[in-house]
């Protein structure tokens, strides 16, 4: 039983380096759901008095993050138009670089974090951290919208997973509140970036710098054709040409 | 003491076979007859009597190449494990030997690359080593994350500590290992995803550049070491996922011939069904063993 919850937890590890390296959005977004579901198998295998209704509950969690999770995510970026590269602001090898360097650092963290005697599985933590660690990298390095969607869900899966290390009774609640959160949020900003989609060009966040209040029709034009033209320093002339977001 | 010797001998014989099972893989997915499997031992033979040619350009750094490299291969096959029974030199720390050994060899081919003075040659160097690069820590982390399982820092140990039972203990270890073997030794052994060893155009080839001047016994002491290189990759896979039983040597002799057949079917399999990766894509799958070979290393080491 042991090594098969330690092979679900090298899988989600090697998932958190091939998001970090994958290039394409598509290929993130299916990532991202596969190791939602995979770790949602983990409280199946990990937990040895597992409270009743365990496999409804991995159920729903594989449901959603394996089925309507990247639903959402596709039919955004369909709509969004988006063009299917990530463009990180740091290279592949970096975020690779920084992902190993980050799990090394949270094996060693997780050896020292006073945890109740439940895990059962040593790696919980580690991979916990660094999944959650992943998340923030494709939350900060990415520049789509909807990767910082993915980073959050990539977050979300992290947290999941260091639950599992305290898994008893109450965080199952915990756990099905915090999804029924994530769930709203992805459903809230699939609708967001299909929002700025269409009304701008593009869901660069760079460009999204500025907040401030939305004129409907002049500044409008004005903003697409700056985003057209590729140019940030031009925004200045509108003064309001931030998203609200 | 005469096991050992007959498993070396052994292993010199059946080398350039499986060159020969790799191509035979590669016609049937295409539809062709293909090539004898003894086709590398045909070509040696007429190799080894031909008369080298020998620019006026080269030195005796030209002659050097294929002979040191050779001999480097010899060398590691000396204490290379046969099919997880120790061969008949072991010592602490023979797999740094190894490492070191296999870099000799390239380190020769390159110098006898670069010694022609083409530029070709100059590029296939230059890409040997750059990949190189990638590849050697990761060869190195997986055989040190197999030797942080305990049996210290001999090949012979390694796999004597290594029982089928590891399997169950510590399969992602043994999993991302032989991932990160196997990945380096397509690279090592210029296979597929990284060379094409079938190609003819100078400007995409790494190793076939590297070799293009050298002719005759030359050119067979670099097809014989190139052989043994594969051996030498093959057999450290095939004794990693085929942990040493307790049964005769006989069986255990037969099981690891059908395990390096098979890891040589496996490289066919993956020659037909994928191109090459474009050079710049390369370091990316170098850099997967890498990861593979540390997280390898970490998962042993906080057991």
């Amino acid at each position: 039983m042991i090594p098969l919850a330690e092979l679900i937890i090298v899988a989600v590890i090697l998932l958190n380096l091939a998001m970090a390296a994958s290039g394409e959005l598509a290929a993130c977004i299916r990532l991202a759901a596969a190791q939602g579901v995979i770790a949602a198998l983990l409280p199946l295998l990990a937990g040895r008095g597992a409270p009743s209704g365990t496999i409804v509950f991995c159920g729903a969690v594989i449901l959603l993050k394996g089925g309507i999770f990247p639903w959402l995510l596709t039919r955004a970026r369909v709509k969004a138009n988006v063009r299917k590269e990530v463009e990180p602001v740091i290279g592949y090898p970096a975020s690779i670089i920084l992902c190993l360097g980050a799990f090394a650092a949270s094996s060693w963290l997780g050896a020292r974090l006073p945890l109740p005697e439940t895990a059962s599985v040593a790696w919980i933590v580690p991979a916990s951290l660094s999944t959650i660690f992943t998340g923030f990298l494709l939350l900060t390095t990415r520049t789509k919208a909807i990767t910082q969607v993915l980073g959050y869900l990539v977050i979300e899966n992290g947290i999941y997973i260091f639950g599992l290390a305290l898994f008893v009774e109450q965080p199952l609640m915990v756990e099905m509140a915090i999804l029924l959160d994530v769930f709203v949020a992805v459903f809230v900003m699939g609708i967001t970036i299909f929002h700025i989609s269409r009304e701008f060009d593009h869901i660069d966040t760079t460009e999204l710098s500025q907040l401030g209040d939305w004129y409907p029709n002049p500044v409008k034009s004005a903003a697409a054709e700056a985003a057209g033209a590729g140019q940030r320093g031009s925004y200045d002339g509108g003064g309001q040409s931030g998203g609200k977001k | 003491m005469i096991k050992p010797l007959i498993q070396y001998f052994l292993a010199l014989a059946l080398a350039p076979l499986f060159s020969g099972v790799i191509n035979r893989v590669k016609a049937f997915f295409a539809g062709r007859r293909g090539v004898p499997v003894f086709q590398l031992y045909f070509d040696l033979y007429k190799l080894v009597h031909k008369t080298p040619v020998y620019s006026r350009t080269t030195t005796w750094l030209f002659r050097a190449g294929p002979v040191a490299g050779l001999a480097a291969m010899l060398c590691a096959l000396a204490f290379l494990p046969f099919g997880g029974r120790p061969a008949f030199l072991s010592f602490e720390g023979d797999l740094i030997l190894l490492a070191y050994l296999l870099g000799l060899a390239r380190f020769a081919t390159v110098l006898a690359a670069l010694d022609t003075g083409s530029s070709f040659e100059g590029m296939g160097a230059s890409r040997e080593v750059q990949f190189a690069v990638f590849a050697e820590p990761a060869f190195f982390l997986a055989l040190a994350a197999l030797a942080r399982g305990g049996g210290g820092l001999s090949l012979a140990g390694i796999f004597t500590n290594l029982t089928p039972s590891a399997w169950f203990t510590a399969s992602p270890v043994l999993i991302l290992v032989t991932g990160s073997l196997f990945l380096v030794f397509l690279a090592e052994n210029s296979r597929v995803p990284v060379d094409d060893p079938n190609t003819h155009l100078e400007l995409t080839m790494i190793h076939e550049v590297m070799v293009l001047d050298h002719s005759g016994p030359d050119l067979a002491f670099i097809f014989y070491g190139a052989a043994l290189k594969l051996w030498v990759f093959g057999s450290l896979i095939a004794c990693v996922i085929l942990p040493r039983h307790s049964g005769s040597w006989l069986v255990d002799a037969g099981a690891f011939i059908l395990a390096m057949s098979a890891i040589a079917a496996l490289v066919g399999v993956v020659e037909s069904v994928m191109g090459r990766l474009r050079l710049l894509k390369v370091p990316y799958l170098l850099m997967t063993a890498l990861t593979f070979s540390i997280l390898a290393l970490i998962f042993q080491a906080g057991r």
